[in-house]
């Protein structure tokens, strides 16, 4: 990779990948919690925000200056630094794991092959599912170092929930890895041209989306921020920009799980009849993915919240059995074919 | 289970699709039923001439006390009211109103009346004191002489309120506003000396409330 365009020219391509990606996470985490804002308004015949820019469209940036300005409030007792890095962990592991998402195939120029993902890696998928697994620290450690009952057992439920839901996220995305036979992201989304993967894993996709709800603590899942129970979960204690870090962490989540289920299931940047081609691959791949994060905000307004036990259950004894079904069924046709 | 799952994400499909309910508040107010006690307005005859005739029955009714009428005599070349006497100074402390409507009840020429508007809030606690000039219909007025009635009232065109800079005495200030605006001894039939202002309040959405 390095041989074609020189190391400066290689180290200049990176920053550039890598300015663009923390510019498009922080907007779509702010306009995610524009568009949350208005969906739910609309669900429940309300206006949502309307009075800074047209149609409230500058809302975010008000958001934005707004948690700039706050007093920024600690408990005493706190466990100083832990604290401190808490929020800190949720942002940088969000904005990580974004850095493996291919948002367009592989363009090539001369005798360079420019990948529109930040690092290319053969274990692109191995990396993400670290790095968003690596987000519960965040919010444990938050709910730990707070010193309040609310946020340790926000942070508690967090952690167990993750547990259950971690296995079930691993099960669905085999069945993916053995139809691709790569972990590499674009090598899957090349496997997928003609034929998704969500048509011969239909089960996977929703086992995927389902468990992503619960690892982005998204409603019917919000389990740890239970705002009815506990406050505000593991974020109780915290103010003004720490604040505004678990915030932006869960929109990207939101962003990198839906961008997860688009490059495994939806055929990331292809489109989807073969003459639609002339349109680039990244507008595909941002209106898959708008489609699914709507999706799961209309599920944020329509469903309650599931009882703790009941999460439970239904991570180990509904989804993982059926993760399980899933590897054997998709391992058995392989093995039939190929004999 | 997933029937019950997919009929409530239909049906909150089903509502993004519907007008919102909300109001935009300040812009777009829902209109009052027709006899809503609100705020008073001072009502006129078809020609012009203002209906109170200075006769303190509404101060007498009012059970907390804040009406406050200054009568004077009318100039029988130029009368304000058909009456002998007019009310050159009519205050109602807002305050401290508790719009029973007896006020309307016990006036004999149903002069003061209580209107439909209710945005009485305010940031300077004198302003709450609405005088004559704020609660007398302009001329020609809304309830008469075929114009549309408002459907905020008579009073919503009349505000009369004037920036006061801040940092000034209140009271000061609001002497210096009253002197400046009420002069009984010029007072026509047309408006107690001021300028009659044009309705200015926005209107949007459907206008069923009327005011009377
Ligand atoms: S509505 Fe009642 S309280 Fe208010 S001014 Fe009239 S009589 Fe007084
Ligand atoms: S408003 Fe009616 S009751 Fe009150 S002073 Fe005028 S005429 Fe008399």
């Amino acid at each position: 990779m390095v041989g074609a365009i020189g190391f400066w020219g290689w180290v200049g391509i990176v920053v550039l990948k890598a300015v663009i990606i923390l510019i498009f996470v922080a907007t779509a985490a702010a306009y995610m919690s524009y568009a949350e804002r208005k969906v739910s308004a609309r669900i429940q015949l309300r206006h949502g925000p309307n009075r800074v820019g047209p149609l409230g469209l500058l809302q975010p940036l008000a958001d934005v200056v707004k948690l700039f300005f706050k007093e920024n409030t600690a408990p005493k007792g706190r466990e100083r630094f832990l604290f401190l890095l808490a929020p800190s962990i949720a942002g940088a592991v969000a904005i990580f794991a974004f850095a493996a998402i291919p948002v367009n195939g592989p363009t090539t120029i001369g005798s360079f092959t420019l990948h529109w993902d930040l690092i290319h890696v053969n274990v692109g998928l191995l990396f993400i599912l670290a790095m968003t697994s690596l987000g519960v620290y965040s919010i444990f450690l938050g709910g730990y170092a707070a010193n309040s009952k609310y946020s340790l057992l926000g942070g508690l439920r967090s952690a167990a929930q993750l547990i259950s839901y971690e296995m079930a996220v691993a099960f669905a995305i085999m069945g993916v890895i053995i139809l691709s036979g790569s972990l590499d992201m674009e090598q899957i989304v090349t496997k997928q041209t003609g034929l998704w993967f969500i048509f011969l894993q239909p089960l996977a996709f929703f086992l995927y989306f389902i468990a992503g709800l619960a690892e982005g603590n998204r409603l019917p899942f919000d389990l740890p921020e239970a705002e009815s129970e506990l406050g505000a979960g593991y974020h109780t204690e915290y103010s003004s920009m720490k604040f505004a870090f678990y915030f932006l962490a869960e929109y990207i989540n939101m962003v990198i799980i839906c961008s997860i289920a688009t490059t495994l299931f939806l055929g990331g940047w292809l489109p989807p009849f073969a003459f639609l081609s002339f349109i680039p691959g990244v507008i595909w791949y941002l209106v898959k993915i708008s489609l699914l994060l709507f999706t799961m905000i209309w599920i944020r307004f329509t469903l309650p919240r599931f009882r703790y036990d009941r999460l439970m259950n239904f991570g180990w004894k509904v989804l993982l059995p059926l993760g399980l079904m899933n590897i054997v069924v998709t391992g058995v046709v392989i093995a039939l074919r190929a004999a | 289970m997933l029937k019950e799952i997919a009929q409530g994400m239909a049906f909150t499909l089903r509502q993004m699709f519907r007008k919102p309910i909300t109001l935009n508040y300040p812009e777009e107010q829902k209109p009052t039923f027709p006899r809503h006690r609100g705020r008073h307005m001072l009502h006129r005859y078809d020609n012009g001439l203002e209906r109170c005739i200075g006769c303190e029955l509404c101060a007498g009714a009012c059970p907390v006390g804040c009406i406050y009428v200054l009568p004077a005599e009318n100039d029988p070349e130029h009368p304000v009211s058909p009456g002998e006497r007019y009310a050159a100074r009519y205050e109602i402390n807002l305050m401290r109103c508790i719009y029973c409507g007896y006020c309307a009840e016990a006036c004999p020429t149903e002069a003061i009346t209580l209107g439909p508007r209710y945005d009485l809030a305010d940031y300077r606690r004198e302003h709450t004191v609405v005088t004559k000039d704020e609660l007398l219909e302009s001329w020609p007025s809304f309830t008469t002489g075929g114009a549309k009635p408002s459907v905020l009232g008579a009073g919503a065109d009349q505000r009369g309120h004037e920036k006061l800079e801040s940092g000034v005495d209140p009271v000061k200030a609001w002497d210096a506003f009253e002197e400046s605006h009420i002069h009984p001894d010029e007072a026509t039939p047309g408006h107690g000396g001021l300028e009659v202002t044009p309705p200015t309040v926005k209107r949007t959405g459907s206008g069923e409330g009327e005011s009377r």
